[in-house]
Order: C-alpha cells, then sequence, then structure tokens
C-alpha cells in the first residue's frame, strides 16, 4: 500500500471555482482509479489560489491481473470471419479456445504497477478537467492546440509515497518541488511524501485546507469585531471567497467614517462586500458599524498601514455611493417613474411604464374586490412607484438593491409607510423560503406584479418549456401561491385574469378577453390585439394558466406533504379556481383517504367505477321509483346515498370539507355491503339497469366532493 | 520598446494599435507606453476624489506572455515603490471582455491593499480571432498607483513634480470644463454627423485596403459614441444598435488587417495560420 500525492500548481484561481474545482479533482481521480480497478482507502482534496491537490491513501501498488474474454465466430464459420476476428484480438488460431461451437480469444492481462497507471492518469485528468473557463498561454499558444488550464500552469507533484510518478504535459514535467506563500517564502520547497505536505507547505506560509482557511476567517473576523466591541454580520458566502483568496489569511478590522452611516446600512454592506469582499459588524444595539473586516493574505510588517489602504478604498466606494443615494433624492419618485417609458419589459408587452400601468389598475382591482383587504388608492400609488428605483443611479450601481431603494426614497419623501413598505417588499416572495409580504398594500402590489407577468407572457406565448423558464414564470407563479395561501386571498383566478388589463405599445388599456375578443373596443387598436395573440380561444389561455398554476402548486405542496394525486382530483372535478378553497379541500380529503373508512370508500368506488366503465354507462339519470323490490343491502344504499349525497354537497357548497368527507364516510358499509350481497348483473334487465343507475348516482356523490379516479392506490 | 501615446481621443490603453492590432499575428511584440483615456461618462466635474474622465494608463504588452510575467509585474511594483510584505497584493479574478473588439481574455485585477492598481490579462482573442500566440497585457492606472505612493486621498493632491505642482493645478480646471462640455454642451446633431462620417470613412478606408486608417476611424466612432451617451441623447433601444455599430467596424478593420498580414506572417512562421 501506498500514499499518492499530487499538486497541481498555477498562477491564482479564481475564487469562485476552487470548491467545485475540488470535487472535480476527486471525482475525475476515483473515476480513473475505478476505470483501472484500483481503489484507495480515501481520496482528499485541497484547493489554494495558488493550487489544487489531493492525497490519496492505501493505494495498492498494482493492479490485480485479469483475463479478458472475447467471443468469437462459431467453429466453422468462413475463413474471411475468423481472419478478421483473429485480427481484431492480435491471436492466431492455435492461441484461441473453444467451447460449446464457438471460438473464444482469451486474453490474460497480467497486473500494471501504479505507479504506471498514475502517470497516464494525470495527464489525462488535466486534459478533461471541466473548469468553467480555460485559457491557452505562453510560447505554446502559437497552436490552438496547445494545452488549456484556468491560469497558466506552472508545476505538478506526484509523489507515490517518497517516489515522483514521472509524467509530463506540454512541457510541465512532475517533481516533487512546489512553491510556499508568494511573499512569504522565497524559493522552491520539497515535499517528501504526501503524509509530509500539509506540514511543510505550513512552514512556508500556506495553508492547503480550505476548510482550515474558512475557519480562520469566520474565527478571525468574529475575535476582530468583539475585541472591537462589535458583533461580526456572519456571512459564509464572503468566508468561502476570502478563502479562496489567500493563502494565508489573517482579518484585520479598520473603521470607516461615521458620516456614511447616513446611507441606508444596506448599502454600505453591499458596497463593502460586493466591491471589496469586506465583512461589516454591528453595535451591540444591532446597528451597522462604522467598521470593516478585510482579510489579508499576509502578516504585515504593519496592519495598519494595511488597514488604511482598505479604509481608503472603502471611503471611495461610500463616497460614490453617498452621491448616488443623495442624487436621487433630489428627483421624486414619480419623475423617476417617467423615465421607465424608456425601458422595454418585452417587445410584445411594452415598456416597463406600461407594466407599471397594468399593475396599478391590477392592484387597484384586488383591493376594490375585497379580494386583498387593503386601500385600493394607496395600492394603487405603491403600484405606480413600486418600479421608479430601476432608473435611480442607486439601483443602476447595485440591481439587487431593487425595491429597497423605493422604499427608502419613498420614505424618504414622506409618502404612506403602507405605500414605501410595499415598494420596498413587491418582489417578494422571490424563491422558497423567502418571507411572504403579509400587509395589504404590500400584499395587493406583489400578487398584481406577478399575475400580470404571468398572464402577460403566456398572452404572447412565452410560456416556460422543460428546463427554459427565461421570464421566471414559475417563480411568479410560486410566490402567487404563496402570498394567496399565506394571505387566504379567497378569488377567482379567472376572473383575475379577465381584469388584468393589458397595455401594449401601440394600445389603450383593455383585459385581455376584450383585446382578444375586441367586445366593445372595436375602435381600439387592433394591431396591437393581433400582435399579443393569435389564440382566439380565450377559455383555452386562461385553463393554461390556472393548469400551469396547479401545477406549480403541486410541486409547492410536495414539500408540505400534499399529495399530487389529490390536488388532481379536487382539480378535475373543474370550475375550482380558487387556489386557497383548492387546497382546504385536498386537504379535507388526504385526511380522510389514509383512514380506513376512506381507503375502503376508495375501494369502493373503483370497483363501481370499472363496473360503469366496463357497461360503458355514462350519466346517471334522475332517481326514479324502482319496479321491484330491492334486496336489503341495495335499499340500504339507496337510503345512505339519499341521506349523504345532499349532505355533502351542502357541505361542499358551505365550504364545510370536513363535513363532507364525513358525509362519504357514511355509504363505505352500504357500498361494502351492496356489493357482497347484490348482483348487479342481474337477469333482469330492469334490475340491472337500476342497480348501475344507483352505482351512477353513488359515483357522481362521491365526485361532487373530489375526482376519486384520479386518487392512487 | 518604449512607444509613445497613440494621438487620438480613446477610452482605454488596449485601443493603441501596439495592443489591439499587435496582439494579431504570429511575431513576438514586447511593447511598453502611456496612454491617456478618455471616458466621458467617469466625469464628476472635478468633485470626485478618484473618478475622472481622462486619465492615464501605463500599458504593457509581451506577445507570447513569458512564463514568469506575474514574477516581472510583482518586480515592477517593488520597483516603484510597494513593499509586498508592507502591502496586501492580491491577484483577483476579473476577465475582460471589448465587443467593440471582438476580444477577450482571461486575468485577474490586481489589488494593492484592497485597490485596484492593475488590470492583467492573457488576451484569448482579438478582432474575433484566437491569439495565436496569447499575449499577456498589464494595464497600470497611474494615477492611482502615484496617490498610493504618495499617501494622498484625493488625486487633484497628486504632487506632479518634485517643484509643487499638484495634479490639481495642471487638470481641476480641465476636468470641470470638460465634464460640463460632455455632459451638457456638446453639441449632438455634431456628433450625431461626427459618427456618421466616421463610419462612412471607415468603410472607405476598408475597401481601400488600408485597414490600419479604417482601424482609427472605428476609435474615432467609438469615442463620438461615448460622449453621445453623456449627453444621455441615445434611448436604451438605440445603444445597442450603435454598440453593434461600432463593434463591427472595429471587428472589420481588425479582421481586414489580419488577413492582409496574414501572407506576411505565414511566410515568416510557416505552418502557422489565421484561423
Amino acid at each position: 500500500m501506498a500514499d499518492f500525492l499530487l499538486e497541481l500548481r498555477c498562477e491564482e484561481i479564481p475564487a469562485r471555482m476552487q470548491p467545485k474545482a475540488k470535487e472535480d479533482l476527486a471525482r475525475l481521480f476515483s473515476d480513473a482509479l475505478d476505470k483501472a480497478g484500483l481503489a484507495a482507502a480515501s481520496i482528499e482534496t485541497f484547493a489554494t489560489p495558488r493550487r489544487l491537490a489531493l492525497i490519496a491513501k492505501d493505494l495498492p501498488l498494482a493492479t490485480a491481473a485479469v483475463s479478458e474474454e472475447t467471443k468469437g465466430p462459431k467453429v466453422g464459420a468462413p475463413p474471411q470471419a475468423l481472419e478478421g476476428f483473429l485480427r481484431k484480438v492480435g491471436l492466431t488460431a492455435e492461441q484461441l479456445t473453444e467451447r460449446d461451437g464457438v471460438y473464444f480469444a482469451v486474453v490474460e492481462k497480467p497486473g500494471r504497477e501504479t505507479a504506471a497507471v498514475l502517470a497516464e492518469t494525470i495527464p489525462a485528468i488535466i486534459r478533461a478537467f471541466p473548469w468553467p473557463k480555460s485559457m491557452r498561454w505562453g510560447a505554446a499558444s502559437l497552436s490552438t492546440e496547445s494545452l488549456r488550464w484556468v491560469r497558466p500552469l506552472s508545476g505538478i507533484i506526484a509523489l507515490l509515497d517518497d517516489a515522483v510518478v514521472p509524467c509530463e504535459i506540454d512541457g510541465v514535467a512532475s517533481g516533487r518541488t512546489t512553491m510556499g506563500h508568494r511573499f512569504h517564502h522565497s524559493g522552491p520547497v520539497e515535499i517528501a511524501d504526501a503524509g509530509a505536505y500539509i506540514e511543510t507547505l505550513r512552514a512556508a506560509h500556506v495553508i492547503v485546507h480550505f476548510s482550515e482557511r474558512c475557519k480562520l476567517i469566520r474565527d478571525g473576523a468574529a475575535k476582530a469585531a468583539a475585541e472591537a466591541g462589535l458583533t461580526l454580520v456572519a456571512d459564509e458566502g464572503l468566508v468561502i471567497e476570502n478563502a479562496g483568496l489567500t493563502e494565508w489569511p489573517v482579518p484585520l478590522l479598520g473603521r470607516f467614517d461615521e458620516a456614511f452611516l447616513d446611507v441606508p446600512p444596506e448599502v454600505i454592506q453591499l458596497t463593502a462586500r460586493v466591491n471589496q469582499k469586506y465583512f461589516v459588524c454591528e453595535d451591540s444595539a444591532g446597528k451597522l458599524a462604522n467598521a470593516f473586516i478585510c482579510t489579508a493574505n499576509i502578516d504585515a510588517i504593519d496592519p495598519a498601514v494595511v488597514i488604511d489602504g482598505n479604509r481608503k478604498v472603502l471611503a471611495a466606494r461610500l463616497s460614490d455611493a453617498r452621491f448616488f443615494w443623495e442624487q436621487d433624492q433630489k428627483t421624486p419618485l414619480a419623475e423617476h417613474a417617467k423615465k421607465l417609458e424608456r425601458i422595454t419589459f418585452h417587445e410584445k408587452l411594452g415598456t416597463v411604464a406600461d407594466k407599471v400601468e397594468r399593475v396599478a389598475k391590477l392592484a387597484r382591482w384586488l383591493c376594490e374586490e375585497g379580494i386583498v383587504a387593503g386601500d385600493p388608492a394607496l395600492a394603487e400609488q405603491a403600484a405606480r412607484l413600486c418600479k421608479a428605483d430601476l432608473v435611480t443611479e442607486m439601483v443602476g450601481e447595485f440591481p439587487e438593491l431593487q425595491g429597497l431603494m423605493g422604499g427608502y426614497y419613498a420614505a424618504k419623501e414622506g409618502l404612506p409607510q403602507d405605500v414605501s413598505d410595499a415598494i420596498r417588499d413587491h418582489y417578494k416572495p422571490v424563491g422558497q423560503g423567502d418571507d411572504v409580504p403579509t400587509a395589504p398594500v404590500t400584499v395587493a402590489v406583489s400578487l398584481a406584479d406577478k399575475l400580470d407577468t404571468l398572464v402577460g407572457f403566456f398572452a404572447i406565448d412565452e410560456k416556460p418549456t422543460g428546463s427554459k423558464d427565461p421570464f421566471a414564470l414559475r417563480r411568479a407563479t410560486l410566490a402567487i401561491n404563496a402570498l394567496s395561501s399565506a394571505n387566504s386571498l379567497r378569488f377567482s383566478f379567472k376572473n383575475a385574469i379577465n381584469a388584468q388589463p393589458i397595455i401594449g405599445p401601440d394600445t389603450d388599456s383593455f383585459t385581455i378577453f376584450e383585446r382578444l375578443y375586441g367586445h366593445g373596443f372595436e375602435h381600439r387598436s387592433e394591431r396591437g390585439a393581433q400582435e399579443i395573440h393569435d389564440n382566439e380561444n380565450i377559455e383555452t389561455l386562461a385553463d393554461d394558466i390556472l393548469s400551469f398554476v396547479v401545477d406549480r402548486l403541486k410541486v409547492q405542496q410536495r414539500e408540505a406533504g400534499v399529495r399530487h394525486d389529490l390536488i388532481d382530483a379536487v382539480f378535475a372535478l373543474g370550475g375550482e379556481d380558487d387556489l386557497v378553497r383548492l387546497l382546504a379541500r385536498v386537504h379535507a380529503l388526504q385526511a380522510f383517504v389514509t383512514t380506513e373508512d376512506g381507503t375502503n370508500l376508495l375501494a369502493g368506488y373503483k370497483r363501481a367505477a370499472n363496473i360503469l366503465k366496463k357497461e360503458g354507462f355514462k350519466a346517471a339519470p334522475a332517481e326514479a321509483a324502482l319496479s321491484y323490490t330491492p334486496e336489503p343491502a341495495e335499499k340500504a344504499l339507496i337510503d345512505a346515498l339519499g341521506a349523504a349525497a345532499p349532505r355533502a354537497a351542502e357541505a361542499v357548497e358551505a365550504e364545510r370539507f370536513a363535513d363532507a368527507m364525513a358525509a362519504l364516510a357514511t355509504l363505505r358499509a352500504p357500498i361494502d355491503r351492496f356489493f357482497e350481497e347484490v348482483t348487479v348483473n342481474a337477469e333482469e334487465a330492469d334490475k340491472r339497469s337500476s342497480r348501475l343507475a344507483l352505482l351512477g348516482r353513488f359515483r357522481d356523490a362521491v365526485h361532487r366532493v373530489a375526482d376519486f379516479s384520479r386518487i392512487e392506490g | 520598446m518604449i512607444l509613445q501615446p497613440y494621438d487620438m481621443r480613446m477610452g482605454a490603453g488596449t485601443f493603441h494599435t501596439a495592443t489591439t492590432l499587435r496582439a494579431l499575428g504570429p511575431e513576438p511584440w514586447n511593447a511598453a507606453f502611456v496612454q491617456p483615456c478618455r471616458r466621458p461618462t467617469d466625469g464628476r466635474y472635478g468633485e470626485n476624489p478618484n473618478r475622472l474622465q481622462h486619465y492615464y494608463q501605463y500599458q504593457v504588452i509581451l506577445k507570447p506572455s513569458p512564463s514568469d510575467i506575474q514574477e516581472l509585474y510583482l518586480k515592477s511594483l517593488a520597483a516603484i515603490g510597494i513593499d509586498p510584505l508592507a502591502h496586501d497584493i492580491r491577484f483577483v479574478e476579473d476577465d475582460w471582455e471589448s465587443p467593440t473588439l471582438g476580444a477577450w481574455g482571461l486575468g485577474w485585477e490586481v489589488w494593492c491593499d484592497g485597490m485596484e492598481v492593475t488590470q492583467f490579462t492573457y488576451f484569448q482573442q482579438m478582432g474575433g480571432f484566437d491569439c495565436k500566440p496569447v499575449a499577456g497585457e498589464l494595464t497600470y492606472g497611474l494615477e492611482r498607483l502615484a496617490m498610493y505612493i504618495q499617501g494622498v486621498d484625493n488625486v487633484y493632491d497628486l504632487a506632479f513634480n518634485t517643484a509643487g505642482v499638484s495634479y490639481g493645478e495642471v487638470f481641476l480646471e480641465n476636468e470641470r470644463q470638460m465634464s460640463k462640455w460632455n455632459f451638457e454642451v456638446a453639441n449632438t446633431d455634431a456628433l450625431f454627423d461626427l459618427f456618421a462620417k466616421a463610419e462612412a470613412e471607415c468603410r472607405n478606408a476598408l475597401a481601400a485596403g488600408v485597414p490600419i486608417a479604417a482601424y482609427e476611424q472605428a476609435v474615432e466612432a467609438s469615442h463620438v459614441f461615448n460622449l453621445l451617451q453623456a449627453r444621455g441623447v441615445i434611448s436604451v433601444q438605440e445603444r445597442a444598435s450603435y454598440m453593434g455599430r461600432v463593434r463591427d467596424l472595429a471587428r472589420s478593420s481588425c479582421e481586414a488587417y489580419a488577413v492582409k498580414m496574414t501572407p506576411e506572417w505565414e511566410a515568416k512562421y510557416p505552418g502557422w495560420s489565421l484561423v
């Protein structure tokens, strides 16, 4: 057994690529071992800005011998076939073995030395390495066939125990020599073997363990903050990024001018984070402090010099941010909003200003209809301003501050808090797990914004397909569902679509229905209507959208443990486009079908449905007097159905879904008994048709609650 | 080889023919020069401590990129007084792409105590052609480095010489007036006209088989476009179209240059080919 060390040294590897590169190296290496029939007890990988390394422990010194058998032609096959086979396997006829009238070539492959396997593996891994971006360099790049790597590759260490595994790729030969820290250690570093790698480099000021550098940064930053009487704002993304930028990380705390704290804390944090990769701190009251923590890659002669340099850079960045903050406030949001006319939202859906107009009308409608309990005027006002910050300097610089800055500017203008909060939060929720707004004005604007996006893109046939969802309609739909269920918003989805005003580049406002049908709007631009959609059937559009929404609901509810087949069972009834009610129904159904009554009723239902299907029985006729005396079990089912069917229907109507289920539960015993004691396929035609009709009525009663044929199991 | 600045208005040293055109072809090329740069939209009327509409870059181009290019670069910093054990020097990923020139490369921005002092790029493509071989380009921000070495926070406080003249005394009034002209005064009709004329002249030069002259007109069109941007008269929709026109001029010029030079290159480097 032997331990193997591989180090691929190059110029600075982008920080963001290092974690993935470690995984790729481990994968490529263990695949190569597998292929060669080798296995290591463990494989560990390392990454720093200047090296990617791997240690494999307890590798066998050679691969096992294997015998490979290849099937050949039949004995007596034409000589050409035999000759071809011999050429392929490189044997003579005498060397073949014969079994059951067929020739076989058996080739004994002796075991290979692991060192030889590795010598082939290393160049293959380097050539196959999946860097997100790679480059050519140096004199060899006179040809485009020259080696590619993330940055120029400068050295390879390949040691099996203490012996170099000799290999070479494009003029870079393997050895045992590497480099230490770029500034703290001059001259080459010799590595004895895999076991010495980590500590030899540590002595040369390089911490090869990515996770150890992360810990040094995380703990060091927290300690620096604590020493200043502050609390570090934890940011694991920054920890990882700084670990990818350093071989010898040294967190240092500096202060910036307190005057910058007038700028919103989010802006300061983002400036520090995105542009400079600094951490920020909070004081004991949880407010952003005038402190930053940078991560140096050296033990500086005088850390104060490094800190001061970084302070100056941050000050220049913050003064730009403050410039934007002050400039933006010189113009009211309503003025900024006018510039949205210059930004195209989508070529067929007009400008962002057009979108704002639609969202404003829809937000007002949602409040006026009582769907959202917000003030219609405030909802409209907030919607009209919600996108205005897109044209501000600050959002131009930091797009991720959209919404937030609008909220700040609205508050500074003295607009009502409902309005500024709605502007700030109307993009929410931006994904699963994000906060779902509950303030009514915010809910109205957020919902209107997403409905507009969803309906607009469906109307111009830009639906998501497969993995492609360029306009993030799935995310918008998840947000619509989350807003509806978190706020118990009761509305007919189709009505909401109907209320949706569409304003395109050449048109006035009118709803999709109106636009597509032109009802009463003949005087308006027909051109726009044609551009928007060639689908004449608005019902199809609304149905498409609704089924897309329900599909998303299924995905969303899966995590909450709601069965998708039950959502189908309720949705399949048709007419259910109130998502909150749909879910309430599904919840009751799920509670029911998992009970014993539920399972048995489902079995009874399936049996009934199968019989009806086999008989080609469609709609049940109204209950009619029987021409014969029913058997007791038949009578019992008729009576039970007579009681349960109206009870279930009434309960559904009143949205008491658990009661509806309870009503269905009373049918379980009678249907079981009916199937046990009564012959449906009676010889007398009248008995047969009456009994089929009874089963039909039973099926209808069940269907008033849910389409049980959709339920699995 | 030490060269002089290109005598035209341009947004970056990369536009100098010693960089763009010389990055093409197989011949070794090692040159350095200072290039004054003009970025109209970066003007701040002399009121920002380090944003200027006119500043200087020192550019070094080494083709093919030497294997010790990073060490050479670090020695250049040491030579101007930046000690890497006193200052935190870092190579931070920053890939470069100029759609205008049909060019891209991989590299870093070099940080000194968190400040970007150099752009370091390995050119991979220029004018739409693979670089064969690859050139290494180093672009030093002269004002930034000077601020660093002199320890001043405001560019206008830099000592321009040892005789007591400050950078502000040389350039502050220039920044004020040029910012005003860039943003408020420049006659936009005249600029649109200039753009159209540069575009036409570029085509004329291309047709006549003088791609270097065509390239100059592309550089001119690019700068006029930047001025129009600063004047705020190009809408979002138009912007993409103008950029496409500039790109087309620059790429056509680079391409024509490369094609014109190829017989000579192929003769000197048997086996080399443009594509």
